[in-house]
């Protein structure tokens, strides 16, 4: 029997990225804030430290950063007609945990999504007609436009002390910055970091061909920097370990290096780690949460928390499992296509290509991923689509650097995978690869959806959430269109071989892809078509509120983690300024 | 089994383990040099059975051969990295979702098995030296050199088919774990000497670059590797 406690103002749930925004941000607003946390702690000056903190092994193979499979998994299966299976330990994606969560370990790229992305759907019918767009394409536009969002989209920046190059100040285009861009009423905070020289020589490339290269955005100070919450942020040491590891010198950007520090002296925050919350409760006849349920994982105690607002902040998986499991909002249901929750899944179609030099010598462990050098001129509005049989795209990046022995060697195709061949090749080419990505976009299909499964359970006994995903045939064409352009770009820049690596037909949950996953509690303009409304908050409980990608209604060819960002302090800013004077719906159905 | 018989064993089955070299080396040597060479200490195992021990020594000597690059795999630790590897948390499966039913799946849903690393790994040397058995009439450490290349080959491939385990699998598997314990950082075991830092030209720590990157551009970095144990 759960023991009932004293209500709060507001309970947050996961203290990553979005939940530890939501809690500095209702805290300076003058709300009571308790942030849950499934794993423990994370505090830089101790758990980041040199020298331990440069140890690949752990990192980056046993995944220390990364959620707990033996207490919460998903399962997986390609199409609806196989059983799914429990992924036992991560692969293709890495969920994290712990305070900070997935915002650890990122890489840091740093995106804004361009603004006819976000009205996705009325765009291509604008351009393309609207017969072009296939039934089972089930993408939307979001009730929310660039413009409304650029204000917090400048505050994020200055959230993590971005480095970069702006392309496009009010209108006005900045050779050298990504000229595609929307209009930003501020340039970066810091400036962009060096680019390695294999991003350096991509660059080059890509201006011969007419395109646009310009620094990665990359969310990391490139200089000692103070931002808006009063934090300090070390300057980036390019040390090379970047993905999947935390950063020592608190240069990268997470909540725990750019919003912990604040809130740990904030008297109106309360951290409850290694707690486990199973469910939100639910009254629907109110139509609001009365708190949530959840088990201190140090003591096995299961506690009843009341709550007055609640800020639903776990991972993509999490956030629809929890609607899902507490009976909020209509489950998707793939046979009819009616029901919203779990619908419009969406992961990040990457296909990388790598090419090799002899005759430069890139030091392959130095660097950060901010060294990349990108184009956009082949995402979704940058280019013309017509006849191409597809829709969507992606921008590019080219980089050397960031690779250490374990994860970052990188061979010719055919080279054995041991012997003595195999190490003199591995030798031959180490200090001489460039590799590349393309960040293609995923447009939502109705067979790609997540539910309950009906076999697996968690640690506590509640059924795991299902992932049925495949590529789908419109991003298949997409990201072999992308690898061909971008041939084309490899070519000019002169290597002795390179090779392309396209994506398998079906998705695997093996090996590492890219943690980008979206949707399954969409946003949507009304309740018929989205799990929230353009605040982010439940067309179905008017205190709860749901942050990150899962609110994305498809994934776009950006990194998700700076809309995130800024939907986050969009939705506190709703929060603030109308929904604390007057509780209830901020959108009428 | 006595200490003598499992050293026996070793230099037996012909695997060049750093234990069998220096027992090959105290036959040779002067008298004050075999004192020196019998005073080293004597590797001692956590989990792994005298069978396992040479099975991955001959694995590892297979894979990572010794050569003008580097040491061979057994040279280099690779038998303790694994030892060490598999009596540790990641070896007893924690942090892995193993609750059952259990189905075979697709390629595509990935590992499905009960297993803990550790059994995993048993199973698949108890495996791997009854087909080698089957196929060459001795366990994989005994065979020769160019019948290891060609077992492994099998196994890879997927030619090569266990009775009642995954011998494509199990490859694949011991490949990433002796490339993990010849890439580590050594305090794990492997890596000794930080040969295959070396052999790379991978400087290891403090991995600080934001003064050099500039100076270095173009230009090959040198610098002798250091690990975690050097900055501790």
């Amino acid at each position: 029997m759960a023991t009932k406690l004293k209500e709060i103002d507001v309970a947050v749930v996961g203290m990553g990225w979005a939940g530890g925004i939501m809690a500095r941000e209702l805290t300076l607003a003058g709300l009571n804030v308790v942030g849950f946390e499934r794993g423990p702690d994370r505090r830089p000056a101790e758990d980041f430290a040199m020298p331990g903190i440069r140890d690949e092994l752990k990192y980056q193979q046993r995944l220390e950063l990364m959620a707990d499979n033996s207490i919460d998994t998903i399962t997986f299966r390609n199409q609806s007609a196989q059983m799914a299976l429990p992924i036992r330990r991560w692969g293709a994606f890495l969920p994290g945990e712990g305070v900070g969560g997935t915002g650890n370990h990122w890489g840091g790229a740093h995106w804004r999504n361009h603004p006819d992305d976000f009205r996705l759907r009325s765009y291509l019918q604008q351009r393309y007609g609207a017969k072009t767009i296939p039934d089972t394409m089930t993408i939307q536009d979001w009730p929310v436009s660039y413009d409304e969002l650029e204000p917090f989209y400048d505050r994020f920046d200055k959230v993590c002390g971005v480095s970069g190059k702006a392309g496009n100040l009010k209108g006005r285009k900045i050779a050298g910055g990504n000229v595609f861009e929307g209009p930003r009423v501020n340039d970066y905070p810091n400036k962009p970091m060096p680019a390695s020289e294999g991003g350096a020589v991509f660059g080059v490339a890509a201006k011969s061909l007419g395109y646009h290269p310009f620094p990665v955005p990359f969310s990391a100070a490139s200089a000692p920097y103070k931002n808006i919450y009063g934090v300090a942020m070390g300057a980036c040491q390019e040390c090379g370990f970047c993905t999947r590891t935390a950063c020592e010198a608190s240069a990268k950007a997470s909540s725990v290096t750019t919003i912990m520090p604040a809130l740990r002296q904030e008297p109106k925050f309360e951290l409850r780690t290694r707690t486990f919350v199973s469910k939100l409760l639910y009254d629907k006849t109110a139509k609001r949460v009365t708190g949530v349920l959840y088990t201190d994982l140090k003591t096995g105690q299961e506690y009843e928390q009341p709550a007055n607002i609640v800020v639903l902040s776990a991972f993509v998986f999490s956030n629809t499992h929890m609607m899902l499991y507490s009976g909020i909002g209509e489950p998707y249901d793939h046979a009819t296509g009616k029901g919203l929750v779990g619908k419009n899944y969406c992961y990040q179609f990457e296909a990388p290509a790598a090419a090799f030099f002899p005759n430069k010598e890139l030091n392959p462990y130095m660097g950060s991923p901010g060294g990349g050098v990108v184009i956009d001129d082949f995402n979704n509005a940058s280019f013309d689509h017509t006849g191409l049989g597809f829709f969507g795209g992606g921008y590019f990046a080219a980089s050397s650097g960031g690779s250490p022995p374990m994860n970052g060697r990188s061979v010719p195709e055919g080279t054995p995978a041991w012997g003595s061949d195999w190490k003199r090749e591995t030798v031959k080419w180490y200090y001489h690869s460039v590799h590349f990505n393309t960040q293609g976009s995923v447009y939502a299909h109705r067979d790609n959806y997540m539910d309950m499964d009906p076999t697996y359970r968690d640690a506590l006994g509640r059924p795991l959430l299902r992932l049925t995903y495949n590529g789908t045939d419109n991003d298949h064409a997409m990201s072999r269109y992308m690898l061909t352009k971008l041939e084309g770009i490899i070519k000019a820049m002169g290597p002795a071989r390179y090779e392309m690596r396209p994506r398998p037909k079906n998705f695997t949950i093996v090996p590492y892809q890219s943690t980008h996953n979206a949707g399954g509690t969409i946003m949507g303009s009304d309740p018929g078509n989205g799990v929230v409304n353009r605040y982010l908050q439940s067309w179905d409980a008017h205190n709860l509120f749901i942050m990150g990608a899962s609110t994305f209604p498809q994934q776009h060819g950006y990194n998700p983690t700076g809309t995130l960002g800024a939907l986050a302090l969009w939705s506190a800013d709703k929060i603030k300024n109308t929904y604390m004077k007057n509780p209830g719906p901020l959108v009428h159905a | 089994m006595a200490k003598i018989p499992r050293r026996g064993f070793l230099a037996g089955a012909g695997a060049a383990s750093a234990s069998a070299a220096a027992l090959a080396a105290s036959l040779t040597t002067k008298p004050a040099e075999a004192a020196a060479a019998d005073a080293a200490p004597v590797e001692t195992w956590l989990v792994l059975t005298a069978e396992e021990v040479a099975f991955f020594s001959a694995t590892s000597d297979t894979m990572i051969p010794k050569d003008e690059l580097s040491p061979s795999g057994s040279e280099c630790g690779v038998p303790t990295f694994i030892d060490r590897q598999l009596a540790s948390a990641f070896g007893a499966g924690a942090r892995m979702y193993r609750a059952g039913p259990y189905h075979q799946g697709t390629p595509e849903q990935g590992y499905q098995l009960p297993l803990t690393p550790r059994d995993f790994f048993a199973a698949g040397v108890e495996a791997t030296n009854a087909w080698s058995r089957k196929t060459y009439g001795k366990t994989f450490d005994r065979l020769a050199p160019e019948q290891r290349i060609q077992a492994l080959k099998e196994m890879e491939e997927g030619k090569a088919k266990f009775q009642d385990f995954d011998a494509k699998l199990f490859f694949q598997r011991l490949l990433a774990i002796t490339m993990e314990g010849f890439f580590s950082d050594p305090i794990y075991g492997g890596n000794r000497n930080k040969a295959s830092w070396r052999m790379l030209g991978f400087p290891g720590l403090p991995a600080t670059y934001a003064d050099k990157l500039e100076q270095y551009r173009n230009k090959r970095y040198v610098a002798e590797p250091q690990s975690i144990a050097d900055f501790s």
